[in-house]
């Protein structure tokens, strides 16, 4: 406390404080929610999407590709103002979103198309005796994917999906170019009323950290769970 | 039993098993021998259809799988019900215990209700020495533990028969007695049995056939005490000779 107020006048402290809880709420009530839902929807894309390109169909697997191809080969602020603004603008009610429904949709997207390689780098890690073994048994394609490789390919996917997790979380900060009030448009807001930048940018920095360090932290716990049944 | 006709199969260009025919009665256990790359491995994986044969048919018990026409999955999975595969690697579920292994097939593809099917899983542990491991994960096992789990897996679900591919060959010399002890018990049973193996002693003294295959055919056949002491083939000779050194 003594060293940062030798750097911090008591206005800046106020500043602090007072934009602290509309920051605040900007994470609860849109970066938490837009993160939650886009990731749950895009984990749903990806694993969709993953089955879709190792299933041997060609259609399929070709559809897959497309999807991944376009949406990696293209930065995610274009896609956010294509679905937000492009597809606002053709004059069709229906695709007229909400910011928040348009970042969702861009994000899950997005996150699908990523999230999707790895799930299919997971899936294919698993050996090969592992299908033959549950065939051996009877099961079906979709009783050996469901009951046995699944459930081990998401350990595996674990690391890297957190890593989209956070990734995710960061990213949110683009909504705001969209209007959503997340917590960096927020910051934008209040900066252009106190002219302070710096302070209140590297609170929100601050905060961001403070929510993906809780998350790495969550993510070691659902590590070690998943860990329960391979030597260490 | 096991009525195999004319059964071929390539990988590529690479023909694996040429025009095989082969019958086990019921209750009879067949040990199939010879060198790698014969062919006995692709043989024991077409009785489970984990390899499919482009010609020929099998027949198990009342079921038959013509190759030359197409066979839908679910008549392969029909047909492979009725036997049990043992595995080299094990290939046990990691992710589930002992006694979740060997439940699993009654559960998921019999739909034996949970409770009954741990009492019969209970039962075959218990029947391979392992009633004391039940609820501990593969990883938690020595390798001839996870063998029998291996074997309890496969009986679970009932098979009309058991199939071993080289079950001991993965496993440190000293914990090759328990797997084979556990297989004799099998074979004493009545259980019909094909067994690719390269533990002669057992095939002597378990087997009421052996095979020796080379190149994708079987060379010769015999009761064990004729066909290791008395071979007519000049390979099966030779590969017996390489073996005893």
């Amino acid at each position: 406390m003594f060293l940062l107020s030798s750097f911090l006048s008591s206005e800046d402290v106020t500043i602090l404080q007072d934009s602290f809880l509309p920051l605040l709420k900007g994470v609860l009530s849109y970066t938490i929610p837009l993160t939650l839902i886009s990731f749950a929807i895009g984990l749903v894309l990806a694993i969709t999407t993953a089955l879709f390109r190792i299933s041997g169909i060609k259609v399929l697997s070709g559809i897959a590709r497309v999807y991944v191809s376009i949406i990696r080969g293209t930065p995610l602020l274009v896609q956010l103002f294509i679905v937000f603004y492009g597809l606002g603008n053709l004059g069709i009610e229906a695709l007229k979103f909400e910011p928040f429904v348009g970042a969702i949709i861009a994000f899950s997207l997005n996150t699908g198309a990523y999230a999707s390689e790895t799930i299919r780098a997971s899936i294919l890690s698993i050996e090969k005796g592992q299908w033959e073994a549950s065939s051996s048994i009877g099961m079906s394609y979709l009783q050996s994917l469901r009951r046995v490789i699944l459930p081990q390919a998401t350990r595996v996917s674990v690391p890297p999906l957190s890593n989209s997790f956070i990734g995710l979380v960061k990213e949110t900060s683009l909504a705001s170019t969209i209007l959503v009030s997340e917590m960096f448009r927020k910051a934008q807001e209040i900066v252009a009323t106190t002219y302070t930048p710096l302070l209140v940018y590297v609170e929100a920095a601050a905060i961001y950290w403070v929510i993906c360090f809780l998350l790495s932290v969550l993510q070691g716990r659902i590590e070690n769970r998943m860990n329960r049944y391979v030597k260490t | 039993m096991i009525n195999m006709n004319n059964v071929s199969k390539q990988f590529g260009d690479l023909v694996v098993l040429k025009d095989i025919s082969l019958q086990v009665e019921q209750g009879k256990v067949v040990v199939i021998i010879g060198p790698s790359g014969s062919g006995k491995t692709t043989l024991l994986r077409c009785l489970n259809v984990l390899e499919q044969p482009e010609e020929g048919s099998i027949t198990i018990d009342q079921q038959t799988l013509k190759f030359s026409k197409k066979i839908s999955k679910k008549e392969i999975r029909e047909f492979r019900k009725q036997t049990g595969m043992v595995f080299q690697t094990y290939n046990l579920f990691p992710h589930f215990t002992a006694v979740q292994n060997v439940m699993e097939g009654p559960v998921t593809v019999q739909k034996v209700a949970k409770a009954k099917a741990r009492e019969k899983a209970v039962d075959i542990l218990t029947k391979v020495g392992l009633h004391e491991k039940m609820e501990v994960y593969p990883y938690q096992l020595s390798g001839g533990q996870q063998q029998r789990v291996g074997i309890a897996r496969a009986m679970a679900i009932d098979p009309k028969v058991m199939l071993f591919d080289e079950p001991t060959s993965a496993l440190d010399p000293e914990l090759v007695g328990e797997v084979l002890q556990v297989m004799k018990k099998l074979a004493a049973e009545g259980r019909t049995m094909v067994v690719v193996t390269h533990e002669m002693s057992f095939a002597k003294e378990v087997a009421d056939e052996v095979l020796f295959m080379d190149n994708g055919m079987i060379v010769e056949r015999g009761e064990p005490s004729v066909l290791f002491e008395q071979p007519k083939e000049e390979r099966t000779k030779q590969f017996l000779n390489l073996i005893k050194q």
